[in-house]
């Protein structure tokens, strides 16, 4: 299954031809490019992550061009000032819902678009994917306005509407996220042989299990793919996080950044740690994950 | 495993399986799985009409009437086009937003864009370390933009940066008008490359194997094989490419704002519209005309997008 995922093995170009192992000066340049390429994007993290672990006082005095002054304090120190504990709780709070009701709505959506045919398919599948391109920020006023009209009880938002609550970020996100993931989704469930389908239904299974029991098991490699892909996006959230929520108590860690910098000041080095920090997460997944989250990235963009 | 397979069939399921009729058509469906086909479309849609397309449509209705966001929706009158007028007329930081957001685009698309691509044409052979290479160069994909302007500020300090420190300048290039916009367009390019990258990849791989063989055969050259067969056949990537830079230099946002809120030499068009809603100064009118024309602008690309992936879903 995972061989429809991603894009067909063995067909770059190069492998087929019988190339010969020429180390040239040519490929010699190439791989010299190559490597100063890399180490010039990875230059900028690992700028900060040396940064992060060397004493203010030192550099102040040294130079950031120098050599020394290691120290952990920057870190507990970002921690404590940065109130990081809550902000990577809200963090949680907003992107592990956010991502679940995603991929289970989309799921949904993605089952009836590829296992029925009705005559508004490619209409809605339309009005799906476009709702994902438009840019957020068109949509502020009349978002804004509407959660700051609704009302909901006040055990879910101390000020009683749908603004300054986490439950709103997540729907927004979920609203936006939907169009790319019922799209992805839906291709591939276009892939499941029909006749999968008929069996279970001669059978007696309802449609309910045939959800259930037969398409989402089948779904594992793009839901993984997808999963990946927003838990990271939903993480890096920053826009509406930052409008929809007034108070920076609630603010996920991707908004609080901004919070941060008036407390550090000059301290490049806390700043350092504190953006260290904040990446953290989606660095693990990004090496833990790679190989689900380049498909994800890819997926909308190609047919592989 | 087996009960599920002996259980017996429920009577509206059993009715809609007619023997060996292969049939997908929603009215088949009876009882229970319509009511639960029904919401599994309901729910979804709902919410992407309601969050998405309901607000969309009354931003552009907005921009049409002078609702100064306070007061009740139902005393606000009709102006026509007053807002557009007054915002293009009016309101100094349009002119320089939009035209920022242009030059954003036009990097991202003349400069980021073949880069991207390079790196891809250069790292689909087969050559050793490429997983390496590969991988340092999407990493910076995997970041917010908001902690890319505070990664890139390492560099940028005016009294703490690198840079400054190499070339011993004092500039403030996050601070000083003449600098920020190409400051914050370098950090973009540094997350935008290797999205770009990862994209051509995907799309080298998928190109056919023996078009490049024949074209050897033929006597073509590496370079003449890119430009006349790799690259015409790789059409419906390179134009989703272009939405896709369209798109994000339209919604570039986050990384002006972490900076300084989108002001002194950083508008945004996206950021002049918030500024104008959450902002000290709350002018919906004028954001929301900005808004129509951010909406105007995307939706033709949007329109593009659409059109070529559900053109392929109908051929395939």
């Amino acid at each position: 299954m995972t061989a429809v995922l991603e894009t067909p093995p063995g067909t770059t170009g190069g492998s087929l031809l019988p190339t010969k192992h020429r180390p040239g000066p040519r490929r010699i340049l190439l791989h010299v490019f190559l490597a100063l390429a890399s180490l010039g994007f990875l230059f900028p993290l690992v700028w900060a992550v040396l940064n992060s672990f060397r004493d203010y006082e030192y550099t102040a005095i040294h130079g950031y061009v120098s050599f020394g002054g290691f120290t952990l304090d920057n870190y507990a120190e970002a921690w404590v000032r940065g109130d990081f504990g809550l902000h990577f709780w809200n963090s949680l709070i907003i992107t592990v819902p956010a991502v679940l009701i995603t991929l289970l709505l989309a799921s949904c959506m993605g089952f009836v678009l590829s296992r029925f045919s009705f005559r508004f398919n490619t209409t809605l599948l339309a009005v799906f994917l476009a709702a994902n391109l438009l840019p957020p920020q068109a949509l502020l006023i009349p978002i804004y306005r509407m959660f700051r009209s609704a009302e909901v009880p006040y055990w879910l938002s101390d000020s009683g509407t749908l603004l300054n609550t986490h439950l709103g970020v997540i729907a927004v996100n979920v609203a936006f996220q939907l169009g790319f993931c019922t799209f992805v989704l839906s291709n591939y469930m276009r892939t499941i042989p029909r006749e999968i389908y008929e069996s279970a239904r001669v059978d007696g299974a309802s449609v309910t299990r045939q959800f259930l029991q037969l398409t989402l098991p089948l779904c594992r490699p793009p839901l993984a793919a997808l999963a990946t892909l927003q838990v990271t996006w939903v993480y890096n959230e920053f826009f509406w996080a930052t409008v929809l929520l007034q108070s920076g108590d609630k603010y996920p860690i991707t908004s609080s950044l901004n919070n941060l910098r008036g407390e550090y000041f000059t301290d490049y080095n806390l700043l350092s740690a504190g953006s260290v920090l904040i990446m953290l997460p989606v660095l693990l997944i990004f090496f833990l994950l790679q190989r689900q989250f380049v498909a994800g990235l890819t997926l909308g963009a190609t047919k592989g | 495993m087996t009960t599920q397979q002996t259980a017996p069939p429920k009577a509206g399921a059993a009715a809609t399986a007619p023997a060996g009729r292969v049939n997908r058509r929603v009215r088949r469906l009876t009882g229970l799985d319509l009511v639960v086909v029904s919401l599994m479309v309901a729910i979804p849609t709902l919410a992407v009409l309601v969050l998405v397309w309901f607000p969309a449509v009354a931003s552009v209705l907005l921009s049409f009437t002078n609702w100064d966001g306070v007061g009740s929706i139902g005393d606000i009158d009709w102006i026509g086009g007053t807002n557009y007028v007054n915002v293009a007329t009016n309101y100094p930081p349009f002119w320089p937003a939009l035209q920022h957001n242009i030059i954003w685009f036009a990097v991202l698309f003349l400069f980021a864009t073949p880069v991207g691509m390079f790196f891809a044409v250069l790292l689909d052979k087969e050559i050793r370390f490429t997983r390496f290479y590969q991988t340092a160069i999407y990493l910076p994909v995997v970041l917010s933009l908001a902690l890319t302007g505070f990664v890139w500020q390492l560099l940028y300090s005016r009294d703490q940066g690198l840079i400054n420190g190499l070339l011993g300048t004092q500039i403030d290039w996050y601070g000083d008008p003449n600098y920020n916009l190409w400051a914050a367009i370098v950090a973009t390019c540094w997350k935008h490359i290797g999205y770009i990258m990862l994209l051509y990849l995907a799309g080298l791989k998928a190109v056919d194997a023996s078009l490049r063989e024949a074209a050897s055969i033929d006597g073509a050259n590496e370079r003449q094989t890119f430009f006349r067969i790799v690259f015409p056949v790789m059409r419906p990537i390179n134009v989703i490419v272009l939405v896709i830079t369209v798109i994000e230099s339209l919604r570039a946002f986050d990384l002006v704002w972490v900076i300084n809120k989108g002001r002194n030499g950083l508008e945004l068009i996206a950021a002049l519209v918030t500024a104008n809603v959450v902002g000290e100064a709350s002018r919906i009118g004028f954001g929301s005309a900005m808004a129509t024309i951010m909406l105007a602008i995307s939706s033709v690309f949007v329109a593009i997008y659409v059109t070529i992936v559900t053109r392929e879903e109908r051929q395939s």
